[in-house]
Parts: structure tokens; C-alpha cells; sequence
């Protein structure tokens, strides 16, 4: 019997059959437990119906090798924007739980265990904080900034696929928590004490470090290669100062990453160690100090903020300057904005925890550079004021959710401001005022941005325009649910209601809660707007077609190219002449023209090593998690195995061509030749082939 | 062997790629740009770990302190080990420029390798001293940052090794080919930057002990 | 025709939405009342006071800034619509050195404002500042445990459980500790928070400035009882805190290092618990971490256990 249980201990670590939610929930049948045992069935069989689809329909040879393996920026970018959409859809309905339980549990335990809910908004933020907001975000980058700089790819595309596919494994981890064992209760920051082994002994907290740390390593290697991408890959004439806002909100993220996301790693990994080898680095016991934990959390915590919301920034910039006709005003003041906002988002991270006891003077000093930092970010804003000014605007979806962001951001930028008072902060820190003011940046400054960009993109990735119709029943959704959701949470916060409770105890809350649950469900209900909106736009693609590649008659060398774009990106590389390329090129009939001649482009052929790397170390976590020794060793054996293989490869470009080249381009110059060019006011109607009608000014 | 460096040659210095179209030249300025960069991240995490072990530096708890525990020589001399497997390393790129044949570049690669294990012995002696004599990453947080401060130079040191290794065959499989001499500049910033960080753990972590 | 009845079918719609919404807009304002004077926007304290005071200062600063915004978005985005072919179109107009100055040094002032407002206010408000007095401040040494809060008066020599009994004009100062992971001390309708850790203090000055019944709770989520970490805090005049201070003395029970012990085991329990008598320094003790806490004893005995 012993020795059973001891080869099971070899064979599965920790794992045992309780550990299963289904099993748990059949042991104990209450709600929460049933709840659970329903995400875990969600998990397995989303899993195997998608395994079988694949099978059924023999595309597993299509998915292998024209998206898994592949090192193509443009598609990469796609897989990220895909497991995000995926994560969001799991991290939106445990808000909706989290938020029914909050109404329900007034002076009463409600559905979910405080355990359950525990789990619910430590995997809540830190799916929608890493997985979902980080590959939102990083999908659009990679899509997007290389072909705004008119290069060919990024500068390291298999380490493009490594960083995707470590993130895939973070999601993957956190999925399985679902299925094997529980996760985390300590928050998306994870404070020790309370994750150290003497307080939470059992797989949440690893399932946390080890998801995270996978999440940080790929975010990592991705800032890496956008710094390097930005810095060296620019086509001829793309000076600095001619780059499109996007590309720099997209440098300065990339810079925030290398430097902001090392001190996660070292917070994640030095909570390994106290919790793996016994150290002492932030435990209560033996000259640990928890708050050097807090320091470097928030050293990276806060700059991510700005990881976040500096792309979806260059989106609304790109967004409202096309959707207005309008050159962006006051470009040099925004460039110095975002550069502004990069560098002092360093320097604030000390205004998270105004509440540990510091003296007041360094709480005022950090008070002030987090203040200092609203006045580029009101800039921002004021500069896509301006940048309507004296344009044509059209109302797209877009815009819409471009307009919405400007008005809402500056809420939260006030309720920032509020916080950023240390004396006020010690009265709405850790309530739910400061869950309404993050949620008020990060919804209406990140997501909005990001659907925007999305929207915006999407013709160009796919060929074919969204529906519209569909856009704005989302944006009404989005807007209106994110001002039900979180208003209430503003006036609860001031009333000295915390955050992460999961029951309370005075029934005048109940108006409030029940009035978030709405704006919750109307979020919920915006999400599943969008899902429509991609069903309908794919089932009438035929009708929206834009093979010719521009139909906002936008400005940037990405829109100077077809759609889909070829895997070269561009025939020849473009010359670039000034700020808004494509579209000078537009005016002085310079688009749409072949090339003197074309020559043999080289791209890096597929690879599995990515695809390798990232689950073999999402294998090694799991095996960490649950004290799989031997899956743990093979796991980072392969890992480092896979890489020393690939650094002994030498064929890894593949030549296209200059005849091949040259063919694809005169074809599709032929369909802009035939395509009948549209003015902005049919932009939205079949007539759109993506050919616009030039406005002579 | 000219001795004259152009000015192109001296911003790829080590590559020889002056002579090689533009795409080449570029590909290979970005390749070592994007190592620069890592350095620069890698340098963040020796940063974060050095103020850690800053703020440590009176968690004994009750337990064994620096200044008696420390082999002071030991120390001294995993430095001038792999001081010297700096210089070695710097004829490793020396002989990437001047020379054609492959075997003066293997050669101090050998050197370097000797020179780096050696350091890597040592340190791993003195660790399983400090082991016996109870001064353990678990008995105290100013322990658990000093390994995991000195540790993780150490790892990366053992990394290198294997890069070297790796390197040698690649040297041996391939010659000097574009990728072999990439990886070998790129390899030559790491082992520098190992160095310099070494220099930094000597005075802060073990002069600082000699002069509490 | 057609419009007269429409615009009467309005009214009539409108005098319904009035029937149906007059009380329901009075009872929300309701609820937000009575949820409201249940935290800071109802002070029963000056630190309170004060800072409900700074946050009315700083909302309505910004106002200055966010309500051109709310104004201007929508005029520009609607003014210079596609369909409008009276607005001006000037797609080259990028830059304006006089909007630039708009832009940049109106919010750099506010800035600057509410800076030097905040550096006054955080010396002010600093909670380690003693509050200026006649009396000598109270002292409470608290201890954030799981999940409860004990509260020993040193100089009564008595301590009670998730109680708070306050002397009203009288200011109080808090030394706080935690038993076990990272807490805060929130009271919110008499002072902000401040966080407790173990092996170190930290400090809170407070007042209340009405007899009355409040609530204070932990604010830093730490684990299944963390919802109900919630504790009375009674505000009765000096007289009767006098009082109340020879009643609870006259209990019994002694909160020493075994007391300790049980009480620092994870779990809730039945409150207030009063201790009639405290062990001297018992306090530094535990920020010194000479007690092995009860949730150490526990985890030890669970797994003897098994």
C-alpha cells in the first residue's frame, strides 16, 4: 500500500483524485463547488471538441503548418490576438460570477465559497492583466508596427514564436488550474506573506508564479525584439520623427517591457525560492522583509500600466486621425508625450502602497510624479480634440469607441488624481474606488483601444471589413455596461466598501451591486456582440471585400499593400519621403505603381522549435506545480534542448522568387487598376473594394 | 593583415562583414543590437538582486555572519580566474578578426573554458563550505540573498560554459560561417558582462563583508 | 396632426416616466445617502474631516480640466461631421503654437496647484503626526490576526477583540503590528488606512469628535475569513470611557503569551472578547516575534495530525 503510494507520488507529485473539481464537487455538492466542477467540464470539453473538430474537418496539417509553426509577424500576431480573445471570454464570466455573488451575499454566504471567490479575482486579474491584455496588445504590435515601418518582418521572428508560445503555456496553466487542483487566492499581485508555504501550502500560489513567470519571459523576448525592430528595421526615409504614433507607442512599450517586466521575474522567482527551497526572502520568520516584494511588484506593476496603454494611445491616435481626414495635430507634442509618460512611469511605483508607513514627504514626492504624469496623458487627449478640429469626421466604429475613450478616460484620470493624494489614498486604497479607477483606465483606455484597432486592422489582416451594424451594438454594450459596472463601485469605495470581499453585511449596498451586475451582464452582452459581429462579418465577406488594401483612405505604408498582405509584406521595400507616406503618395498619384524591377526576397521558413520551447516549459511548470520531479526535468530539458538544436540549423530562410514577387504585385495592381475608387462617404457600403477616392486638396 | 580599421569595420567590429551586401551588414548589426539589449535587461535582474541584497544585509537573524563565514582568498582568486578568461575571451575575438584558420579562435575558447570551470569549481567549493558550516539559503534572508545573488551569477557563468562548448562544435561542424561568428561576438558580450558583474559581487558582497 | 399627437403622446409618456421615476430616482438618492454616510463623505473625526475636505478641493481642481473634455469632444466630433458641408475642412491644419501653450501649460499649472496643496496636506495628514491637543493621546497597540483584530490598551492594562471603545475628543494613537500576513486598518468614517506587518510597526493617529457607533474592518484580503474581519468601534464620552475602562478590568481573563496563541490561530470568533488583564510587553513581543504565532502551532498540529 505504502509503496503504491509512493510510486503515485513519483508518477503524479501532488496530484491525487480530490485534486479534480469533479470529484470534489461530488464529495461536496454545494454551488461553489459545482460552479467549479462546471469550468473544469468547460475546459476539458472545449478542449476535446476543439481537438475533434480539427480532426473531423483534416485541418490539423493546414494549423500546423500555416499557423503554429509559423514565423510570420503578421500571423503570430493573429495567435496572439486569438488565445487573448479566448482568455477574455473565461476572465469576463468570473467577473460576471464575482459580481452576482456580491449582489446575492448580503448577510448571507451567497453561491461561491470565499474560497471559490478568492480564486475568481486572483485569476480574473491576472488573466486579464497577462493574458488577456498583454497578447491583445502585443498581436496588434506585431501585426501592425512592421508593416507601418515597411519592414519585412520583425527582427527576430523565431523568438517572436517563442515569446507567443510561453504565453500560450501561461494560458495553458491557468486553464489547467481550472481542471487539476485550484488557484492562487492572493490577488493578480500576489502580496506574501499570505502566498508564503506557511500561510497557502497548497498549488494556487505556484500555479500563479509559474503562469506569471512563463507570461513575463515571453514579454520579455517580445520587448526585446519590437526595441530592435523599431530601432533597425525601418525602411529607407523613415526617420525618427516620420514614424506613425502607433509604431511609437509601440517602441516606448517595447522599452518599458525590457526594462519594467525583469523586476516580475525576480519577484515571481525569489517567491519560488522561499516557497520551493525554504529561503527567506519575504516571509515573516527569519529576516524576510515582504516589502521588498511590494517594491519590485509595483516597479513592474506600474510601468505595465503604461505597457498597456501606450499602444491602445498610438491606436486612438492612428483611429482618429484617419476617421477625421486630418493629419494628427501636434505630433512632435505627442511623440514627447509618450516618451514623457514612458519615462516618469517609472518613477510612481511607490504610489501603490502610499498606505505602508512611509514618511510623508516621500509619499508627497510620489504624489506629485504620479500627478506629473497626467499632464502628457491630458495632452493626449487634447491633441485628438484638436485633430477633429477643422476634419471630416465619420462615425465609425472606431471612432465611436475612440470618442468614448476620450470622455471616460478623464473620469478615471480624475479619480487617478484623487488617488494620487496620499491623504485621500488612505481612505479609498484597497476599497473598491480603486477597483472602479483601474478598471476605468484599462477598460475604456486599453479595451476600447484595442477593439478599435482591431476593427480598424481586421480588412487589412483578413481581406474583408467587419460588420458595422454589429460594431455598434458592441459599442453600445461596452459604454453603457462600463458605466453601470463601475460607477456604483466609485460610490461604494467612498462609502469604505473593500475590494475582494466576498460578502457584505449592509443592505443599502444591494441597490449598487445589483445596478454593476447589469453593466457586468451589458459588458458580457458586448463581448458576445463582437463573436456576432466576426460570424456575421465571415458569413457576408463576399460583400465587404477590400482586396485592394485601404478602405478608411488611411495614411500609413500598412495600408500601401493588399489585403491579406503577402508573406514579404512588401514587394519592394518603400521610400519613404515624409510623415503619412501612403497617403502623399496618394495625393500626388504615386500609389498603385509597379516597381523598376523586383528582386528575390528571403523569409524565414516555419518552425516547430517555438511551438516546442513554449509547451515543453509549460510542461516543466506544471511538473513544478505539482512536484512532478521527472515532468519537470524533461520539460526544461527539452526547453533548452530544443534551442541548442535550432542554433545548429542553417536553413532557415526560405527565397522567394523576384519572378513570383513580381507576379503577385502586377495582379494586384491589375485589381486596384479595375477597382472603382470610393469617396469616404460610401466607405461602409459593398462599393468598398479598398481603393479610395482621392480628395484633392 | 592590414592594420587600418575603416569606419564601418569599426562599428562591426569582430564581424568582417564590411565587405558583405548591406541586408548581411544589417541583419548582423541588429542580431548584436538585440543582445546588447537582452544585456541590458540582464543587468536590470543583477540590479534588482544586488539592492535586494542591500536591504538583506543585516537579516542574519541569529544566525552565522558574512565576515566569518566568507573564504576571502578562495574569493580573490575566482576573481583573477575569471578576470583572466576576460582576456582570453578578448583573443578569442582578436583572432575572429585578424585570422582566417579556425583553430586560434578554438584555441582561447579551450583557454576561456579551463579558466571559467576553474571559477565555477571554486565557487561551488566555497558554497559547500558555507553549507557545512550551517550558513544556508534557509537559515537566514541575508543567506538566501547572497546565494541567489552569487547563485545566479554562477548560473549564468554555467551557461556560458555550455555556450563555449556548443560554440567549439559549432566551430568544428560549421567554420567560421556568418551565424558561427555572430554568435561568437555575441557570446563574447555575455562572458564580458559575466566579468563585470563578478567584479561588482567582489566588491560589494565581499569586500563589504571584510570591511563590516 | 401627426406631430401634435406625437408631442402629446410625449407628454403622456413623459408624466408616466415621471410617476414611475420621481420615486425611484428619491429612493436611489436615498441608498446613495445612507451609503455614503457610511464611510469618509459623513466625518465623525477631523482626519477624516480633513480628508473628505482634500478630496472636495482636488475633484473640483480637476473639474477644471475634465470638463473641456466632456464639453469639447462632442461639439468638434459633431461640429466638423462628414454629412456637415458648412464646417471648415482643412486637412493639413496640424499645429498651432497658441493651442500648443493651451494645452500644455494650463494643466502643468493645475499641476503645480495641487502639488503644493498635497505637500501641505501630506505633512498634515501624515498619519504617524500626532494630532495637536490639550489631553495626552490614548495609546492602542493593534494587532491584526487572522481574522480578527486585537486591541490591548496598555496603559488600562485591558484589551478587547474586535472592539474599539474611544474616548470622543481625545486624541488616540495606534502602534500596529500583525500577528500573521499583511493587513490594513481601515476606519472609515474616522481615518484612512494603514498597513500592518509582521516583525514591524507602524502608526495612526486619530480622533472622534462624536459619541456614536462606527465600523472598522481590515482592508487587505487575506484569506477565507476576510469578509467578516470587521469590528464596532464605539465612540462614548471621557467619563464613560472611564467607566467602561473599571468595567472591563474587573473581567477576568488574562491575555498572555497562551492567550495569545489560540487567539492567533486562524479562525473566527464570537465578539468582542475582552481580557480583563494584559502580560506587560506583550506587545514587543509580538513585533518581535518572540511568540510562535497560533497559526504556526496550528498548521503543525493539523499535519501531526494526518
Amino acid at each position: 500500500m505504502n509503496n503504491a503510494m509512493g510510486f503515485w507520488h513519483i508518477l503524479f507529485g501532488r496530484l491525487t483524485w480530490e485534486s479534480l473539481p469533479f470529484v470534489k464537487a461530488w464529495l461536496d455538492p454545494t454551488v461553489s463547488e459545482i460552479i467549479a466542477a462546471g469550468a473544469g467540464g468547460i475546459v476539458v470539453l472545449g478542449a476535446i471538441a476543439t481537438f475533434g473538430l480539427i480532426t473531423l474537418f483534416g485541418k490539423w496539417r493546414y494549423i500546423w503548418t500555416e499557423w503554429m509553426t509559423s514565423l510570420d509577424h503578421k500571423k503570430i500576431g493573429i495567435m496572439y490576438m486569438i488565445l487573448a480573445v479566448i482568455m477574455l471570454s473565461r476572465a469576463l464570466i468570473e467577473a460576471v460570477l464575482m459580481r452576482v455573488q456580491q449582489a446575492v451575499a448580503i448577510n448571507n454566504p451567497g453561491l461561491l465559497s470565499p474560497d471559490h471567490f478568492g480564486q475568481l479575482f486572483t485569476t480574473h486579474g491576472t488573466i486579464m492583466i497577462f493574458f488577456v491584455g498583454m497578447p491583445l496588445l502585443t498581436g496588434l504590435i506585431n501585426f501592425a508596427m512592421p508593416l507601418q515601418i515597411g519592414a519585412r518582418d520583425v527582427a527576430f521572428p523565431y523568438m517572436n514564436s517563442i515569446s507567443l508560445w510561453m504565453t500560450v503555456g501561461g494560458g495553458i496553466l491557468l486553464m489547467a488550474s481550472l481542471v487539476f487542483g485550484e488557484f492562487s487566492t492572493g490577488g493578480w499581485s500576489g502580496y506574501p506573506p499570505y502566498t508564503e508555504l506557511a500561510f497557502n501550502g497548497g498549488v494556487g500560489p505556484d500555479y500563479w508564479i509559474w503562469a506569471v513567470t512563463l507570461s513575463s519571459l515571453g514579454a520579455m523576448m517580445t520587448g526585446i525584439n519590437f526595441a530592435v525592430t523599431v530601432y533597425k528595421l525601418r525602411s529607407p526615409g523613415m526617420r525618427w520623427m516620420r514614424l506613425p504614433l502607433f509604431t511609437w507607442t509601440a517602441f516606448c512599450t517595447a522599452i518599458l517591457m525590457i526594462f519594467a517586466v525583469p523586476p516580475l521575474t525576480i519577484a515571481t522567482l525569489l517567491l519560488a525560492a522561499d516557497r520551493y527551497l525554504g529561503m527567506h526572502f519575504f516571509t515573516n520568520a527569519l529576516g524576510g522583509n515582504m516589502m521588498n516584494f511590494v517594491n519590485l511588484f509595483w516597479l513592474f506593476g506600474h510601468p505595465e500600466v503604461y505597457i498597456l496603454i501606450l499602444p491602445a494611445f498610438g491606436i486612438f491616435s492612428e483611429v482618429v486621425s484617419t476617421f477625421s481626414a486630418k493629419v494628427l495635430y501636434g505630433y512632435t507634442s505627442l511623440v514627447i508625450a509618450t516618451m514623457a509618460i514612458a519615462l516618469l512611469s517609472f518613477t510612481v511605483w511607490l504610489h501603490h502602497f502610499f498606505t505602508m508607513g512611509q514618511s510623508a514627504p516621500v509619499n508627497a514626492v510620489f504624489g506629485i510624479a504620479t500627478m506629473a504624469i497626467g499632464i502628457p496623458t491630458g495632452v493626449k487627449i487634447y491633441n485628438w480634440i484638436w485633430t477633429m478640429f477643422r476634419g471630416e469626421v465619420r462615425f465609425t466604429t472606431p471612432m465611436l469607441f475612440s470618442l468614448a475613450f476620450m470622455v471616460t478616460f478623464v473620469i478615471g484620470g480624475m479619480s487617478g488624481i484623487i488617488l494620487a493624494t496620499p491623504p485621500v489614498d488612505f481612505m479609498v486604497h484597497n476599497t473598491l474606488f480603486l477597483v472602479a479607477h483601474f478598471h476605468n483606465m484599462l477598460i475604456p483606455g486599453m479595451l476600447y483601444g484595442m477593439i478599435a484597432g482591431y476593427y480598424y486592422w481586421f480588412p487589412k489582416a483578413f481581406g474583408f471589413r467587419l460588420s458595422e451594424t454589429w460594431g455598434r451594438i458592441a459599442f453600445v454594450c461596452w459604454v453603457v455596461g462600463f458605466y453601470l459596472a463601475f460607477t456604483p463601485l466609485y460610490v461604494l469605495g467612498l462609502a469604505g466598501a473593500p475590494r475582494r470581499t466576498q460578502e457584505f453585511f449592509d443592505p443599502s449596498f444591494r441597490p449598487w451591486l445589483i445596478i454593476a451586475l447589469l453593466g457586468a451582464l451589458l459588458i458580457a452582452a458586448g463581448l458576445a456582440a463582437l463573436f456576432i459581429q466576426l460570424w456575421v462579418s465571415i458569413k457576408q465577406r463576399d460583400t465587404t471585400r477590400v482586396p485592394v488594401g485601404d478602405p478608411w483612405d488611411a495614411r500609413g505604408l500598412e495600408w500601401s499593400i493588399p489585403a491579406p498582405p503577402p508573406d514579404y509584406n512588401f514587394a519592394v521595400l518603400p521610400q519613404v519621403g515624409r510623415r503619412d507616406a501612403f497617403y502623399w503618395r496618394k495625393q500626388n498619384n504615386g500609389a498603385y505603381k509597379p516597381a523598376d524591377h523586383y528582386r528575390d526576397i528571403e523569409v524565414p521558413k516555419n518552425s516547430m522549435c517555438g511551438v516546442l520551447v513554449g509547451l515543453a516549459a509549460a510542461a516543466c511548470f506544471f511538473g513544478l506545480v505539482w512536484h512532478i520531479w521527472w515532468l519537470a526535468f524533461c520539460g526544461s530539458a527539452l526547453t533548452i534542448g530544443t534551442i541548442i538544436t535550432r542554433s545548429f540549423m542553417r536553413d532557415v530562410v526560405r527565397t522567394i522568387p523576384a519572378a513570383e514577387v513580381e507576379a503577385l504585385d502586377r495582379r494586384w495592381l491589375e485589381t486596384a487598376a479595375a477597382a472603382l475608387p470610393v469617396p469616404r462617404q460610401l466607405e461602409l457600403t459593398p462599393e468598398n473594394e479598398g481603393l479610395a477616392r482621392c480628395q484633392p486638396k | 593583415m592590414s592594420a587600418e580599421i575603416t569606419d564601418p569595420e569599426l562599428l562591426q567590429a569582430g564581424l568582417n562583414v564590411a565587405a558583405e551586401p548591406r541586408e548581411v551588414r544589417e541583419h548582423a548589426e541588429s542580431d548584436v543590437l538585440g543582445f546588447w539589449v537582452f544585456l541590458m535587461s540582464d543587468a536590470v535582474i543583477f540590479a534588482l538582486l544586488f539592492s535586494i541584497y542591500g536591504t538583506m544585509g543585516n537579516a542574519t537573524a541569529g544566525g552565522p555572519v558574512p565576515q566569518h563565514e566568507f573564504k576571502f582568498h578562495s574569493a580573490f582568486w575566482e576573481t583573477a580566474l575569471l578576470l583572466t578568461s576576460s582576456f582570453s575571451y578578448g583573443m578569442v575575438s582578436l583572432s575572429l578578426k585578424h585570422t582566417r584558420h579556425r583553430i586560434w579562435p578554438a584555441l582561447w575558447l579551450g583557454v576561456t573554458f579551463c579558466l571559467g570551470a576553474g571559477f565555477l569549481i571554486m565557487e561551488v567549493r566555497d558554497f559547500l563550505t558555507l553549507f557545512h558550516d550551517g550558513a544556508t539559503p534557509e537559515r537566514s534572508g541575508y543567506f538566501s540573498s547572497f546565494f541567489v545573488l552569487v547563485g545566479t551569477h554562477g548560473c549564468h557563468v554555467f551557461s556560458g560554459l555550455i555556450w563555449i562548448v556548443l560554440m567549439g562544435i559549432q566551430i568544428a561542424m560549421f567554420g567560421l560561417d556568418q551565424r558561427t561568428r555572430l554568435n561568437l561576438i555575441r557570446l563574447g558580450l555575455f562572458w564580458h558582462f559575466l566579468d563585470i558583474i563578478w567584479v561588482v559581487i567582489f566588491s560589494v558582497v565581499y569586500l563589504g563583508a571584510l570591511i563590516k | 396632426m401627426p406631430e401634435v399627437s406625437a408631442r402629446v403622446w410625449n407628454k403622456r409618456r413623459l408624466r408616466r416616466w415621471l410617476a414611475f421615476g420621481a420615486p425611484l430616482a428619491s429612493a436611489a438618492s436615498l441608498f446613495g445617502c445612507s451609503t455614503l454616510s457610511r464611510g469618509f463623505l459623513a466625518p465623525a473625526g477631523p482626519i477624516a474631516a480633513a480628508e473628505r475636505h482634500e478630496l472636495f478641493v482636488v475633484s473640483a481642481i480637476m473639474l477644471l480640466v475634465i470638463g473641456p473634455v466632456f464639453l469639447l469632444t462632442p461639439l468638434i466630433a459633431w461640429r466638423y461631421r462628414l454629412s456637415n458641408t458648412k464646417s471648415t475642412y482643412r486637412p493639413q491644419w496640424g499645429f498651432s503654437w497658441i493651442l500648443e501653450g493651451l494645452i500644455w501649460i494650463p494643466p502643468t499649472i493645475i499641476v503645480i496647484v495641487l502639488a503644493v496643496f498635497l505637500w501641505e496636506n501630506s505633512e498634515q495628514l501624515d498619519p504617524y503626526r500626532p494630532l495637536s491637543s490639550p489631553f495626552q493621546p490614548l495609546q492602542i497597540q493593534a494587532v491584526s490576526l487572522d481574522w480578527k483584530w486585537l486591541f490591548i490598551y496598555p496603559d488600562q492594562h485591558i484589551a478587547i477583540v474586535d472592539q474599539l471603545i474611544l474616548p470622543v475628543g481625545r486624541p488616540v494613537h495606534f502602534s500596529l503590528t500583525s500577528g500573521t500576513v499583511m493587513q490594513s486598518l481601515l476606519l472609515p468614517r474616522l481615518a484612512g488606512q494603514i498597513f500592518t506587518m509582521a516583525g514591524m510597526t507602524t502608526q495612526l493617529n486619530i480622533a472622534v469628535s462624536a459619541p456614536g457607533t462606527y465600523w472598522g474592518e481590515n482592508a487587505q484580503f487575506n484569506g477565507t475569513g476576510f469578509q467578516k474581519q470587521k469590528f464596532r468601534i464605539i465612540g462614548v464620552s471621557p467619563e464613560d470611557f472611564r467607566q467602561w475602562v473599571t468595567t472591563l478590568q474587573k473581567k477576568p481573563n488574562l491575555l498572555d503569551n497562551k492567550a495569545y496563541q489560540i487567539l492567533s490561530r486562524q479562525s473566527l470568533l464570537p465578539h468582542p472578547i475582552i481580557f480583563g488583564n494584559v502580560q506587560p510587553n506583550l506587545f514587543s513581543e509580538i513585533v518581535n516575534q518572540a511568540i510562535t504565532p497560533g497559526y504556526v502551532l496550528q498548521h503543525e498540529g493539523t499535519s501531526s495530525h494526518e
